[in-house]
């Protein structure tokens, strides 16, 4: 019983570790997407920050420097995507496309060239990275049943990028639902003729939602190579950018859902992993794939209609011409 | 006299404005290389020797070309119906899966002229099937095309995984890869074939793939222009309530015009299955169904621009492998940067210089076409 307890909270303290870029990314495609911008290229943005991230802090054996550029970079990319569809009225999927294209060679070319270590940063030692911050009196309260359990395990011994990602989401909700941006940013999403005739500018609006979008995926690239990892490697998002996506249509464009169906498809990964080769009773061994899939399989079903309604944005993805 | 506004001439749209955002890219690539400090000049030169300087590097071009050929018709299609098909790589790899299940189960038996058709037709048909639940969904339950098919490439991966750890794994072996097929069932080589005539060419993966890519350039051509399908599907694409009140119903067209999208990414799987690899392994669609995207985007739609952009792009591969040789600090990479910046080029940012591009070579005096 006791071991079970311990092997769950484990499971869970691990579910956190993988849903934390989940988190930062997908409230970044909630600022992008709310303002009525479709945002494909969260995978590029995280990308691009990962390797920034990883090389500056490399270089100057600061993860903070590292962070910075990694935000830095996330922006540029955030900003690019606004130029071609803001101010373009290019085709977001296009764009974003365009990005995680750009970023996945890019990232690899320059750091040839920097490193020459075939597309990876060099590996950072603690001092470069995000570390574990352990909780006052950790050990001390491990000794109590279940609650020093639950706190030494699960809410201490994070890096404080967890911590970041995971008091992003009421500040984010506060943002989107509290203050006069975040109605703005809801309106301009639904429907911009109004906030234009309101005297407020579209673009404006869209330009600092994208920098938003842009600052949230650096945190959560910066995360994936200075604190989760040590280092930068090629292709590392693998795939999040589009999970965390998922996460925000499963959560239907709000964060705390968004970040509730994040935590749900990281504790999908942390299990895949530990169920593998385990035969289960009545079930047998369920294929680590068919958990793999999960995500991907649960968000279709749910864009089919078949797990409620996800209803986007309606100004999204088209662009605003104003009238003359 | 012509009345209405000035149109700019035909070539401004199909030839001027594809080679601008071409040279952009590029320009922007050297100065990529130029600011790790190689010779962009020097690299262009290994780069276009490498993909057509001998009769090697011809073939491997345009093993590459086949690919892309398949994979940009796809996006076309799916494009001139307004949808944006970005499962091209997983339709490639379900279209692979049906082409290895008929060479693994009938790869002793049947005769090699009854194989290809058969392979074909299951490349088809799989890849179809993998782009039809997408279209459904769209069609029928408003879910978004991109954001499923984006998920569909994912399960398709998880997918194929499975099949090869579980099922298809050749007793006995560690790598995830089904036997090797009987080699009566391997679609001939380009060097085999030409051999036949007495031809004498150097060995390269280019297959008779190649000429079924060509075929179905024309077959799209005829498809898109020249039936009643194809016009559904672009009146639906141009203008959705305009098709309604037509009597087009535009649930059946968006579910066609997935479906052949959905059956030439498959076709992937012919060239890599039937004509190169010749048994089921991992990863063999290497990304080329998002390259599709760029060519599709490149090549304006259309099937000649299609073959044009493909043979660009298999040309920017094998010249990236030489270059990569040549210049070890300049990878393949480079090359997916200048996929990347051609897609945002032609794609993302093709309203950026086109407005004053078409107004340069518009009739002066005549009235300025108003960009929507």
């Amino acid at each position: 019983m006791e071991e079970a307890f311990l092997l769950s909270v484990l499971t869970l303290d691990a579910t956190l570790r993988v849903a934390t870029p989940l988190v930062l990314a997908s409230l970044a495609g909630l600022f992008a997407e709310r303002s009525g911008i479709v945002d494909i290229g969260l995978e590029g943005k995280m990308l691009g920050s990962a390797f920034a991230a990883a090389a500056v802090a490399a270089v100057s054996g600061s993860a903070w420097l590292g962070l910075v550029a990694g935000i830095g970079v996330s922006i540029a990319l955030a900003l690019l995507h606004g130029f071609a569809c803001i101010t373009h009225r290019g085709n977001h999927v296009v764009s974003g496309v365009a990005i995680n294209i750009l970023t996945a060679g890019l990232t690899v070319m320059v750091g040839i060239a920097w490193f020459s270590r075939g597309g990876q940063t060099p590996a950072l030692p603690d001092g470069a990275r995000f570390t574990a911050i352990v909780w006052p009196g950790a050990q001390a309260l491990a000794g109590i049943p279940v609650f020093g359990t639950l706190y030494k395990e699960l809410l201490s011994g994070h890096n404080i990028l967890v911590y970041v990602a995971f008091l992003a989401v009421p500040l984010t909700w506060w943002v989107v639902y509290r203050t006069r941006f975040g109605l703005r940013l809801r309106a301009v999403g639904e429907h911009p003729e109004a906030v234009d005739s309101a005297g407020i500018s579209v673009a404006g609006l869209r330009y600092r939602a994208m920098i938003c979008c842009g600052v949230l995926c650096g945190i959560a690239g910066a995360y994936l190579s200075t604190a989760q990892n040590a280092g930068f490697g090629r292709d590392m998002t693998a795939g999040q950018g589009y999970i965390a996506l998922a996460a925000l249509i499963f959560g239907k464009w709000r964060p705390v859902p968004a970040m509730l169906a994040c935590l749900l498809f990281g504790f999908l990964d942390a299990i895949a992993a530990r169920l593998q080769g385990v035969e289960l009773p009545m079930i047998g061994a369920i294929p680590v794939q068919f958990i793999q899939a999960l995500p991907y399989v649960l968000t279709v079903v749910l864009l089919a209609g078949f797990i409620g309604k996800a209803v986007a944005p309606r100004a999204i993805g088209e662009p605003y011409v104003k009238e003359r | 006299m012509n009345e209405g506004p000035a149109r700019p001439p035909r070539w401004v749209g199909m030839v001027l404005i594809p080679l601008v955002n071409l040279t952009l890219a590029l320009a922007i690539a050297g100065l990529i290389i130029l600011s790790i400090g190689e010779n962009p000049l020097t690299a262009l030169r290994f780069l276009l020797f490498g993909a057509f300087g001998y009769i090697e590097g011809l073939g491997y071009t345009l093993y590459y070309t086949t690919n892309f050929v398949f994979t940009g018709l796809a996006v076309a299609v799916a494009f001139r119906a307004k949808l944006f098909n970005i499962g091209g790589e997983g339709q490639a790899y379900i279209g692979g899966l049906g082409v290895g299940l008929v060479a693994l189960a009938f790869d002793d038996t049947l005769p090699l002229v009854l194989m290809v058709p058969l392979a074909i037709a299951a490349a088809a048909a799989f890849g179809a099937a993998w782009a039809y639940i997408p279209a459904y969904l769209q069609a029928r339950r408003g879910s978004h095309i991109v954001i499923t098919t984006i998920m569909f490439n994912f399960i398709a991966a998880a997918l194929m995984v499975y099949l090869l750890v579980n099922v298809l794994i050749k007793p006995g072996q560690m790598s995830p890869e089904s036997r090797e097929f009987a080699p009566s069932a391997w679609l001939p080589f380009m060097h085999e074939a030409l051999g036949w005539f007495g031809i004498a060419m150097a060995r390269s993966p280019l297959n008779l793939s190649f000429l079924w890519a060509l075929v179905c350039c024309v077959l799209v051509w005829a498809f898109i222009w020249h039936t009643r399908w194809g016009y559904e599907i672009r009146t639906v694409g141009g203008n959705e309530a305009a098709a309604v009140y037509a009597g087009i119903r535009p649930t059946r067209v968006i579910i066609l015009a997935m479906c052949v999208s959905g059956a030439l990414a498959g076709f992937v799987g012919v060239n890599e299955i039937l004509g190169v690899h010749h048994r089921l392994l991992l990863n063999f669609t290497a990304g080329y169904g998002f390259t599709g995207i760029a060519v599709a985007l490149m090549g304006r739609n259309h099937p000649v621009g299609i073959l044009l952009a493909s043979l660009l792009f298999g040309a920017l591969y094998q010249g990236g492998a030489e270059l990569a040789f040549e210049i070890p600090a300049i990878t393949r990479d480079l090359v997916v940067v200048i996929q990347g910046l051609v897609i945002l080029f032609s794609g993302a940012l093709e309203y950026m210089f086109r407005p004053q591009l078409e107004r340069l070579f518009t009739r002066r005096g005549a009235a300025l076409p108003v960009e929507g």
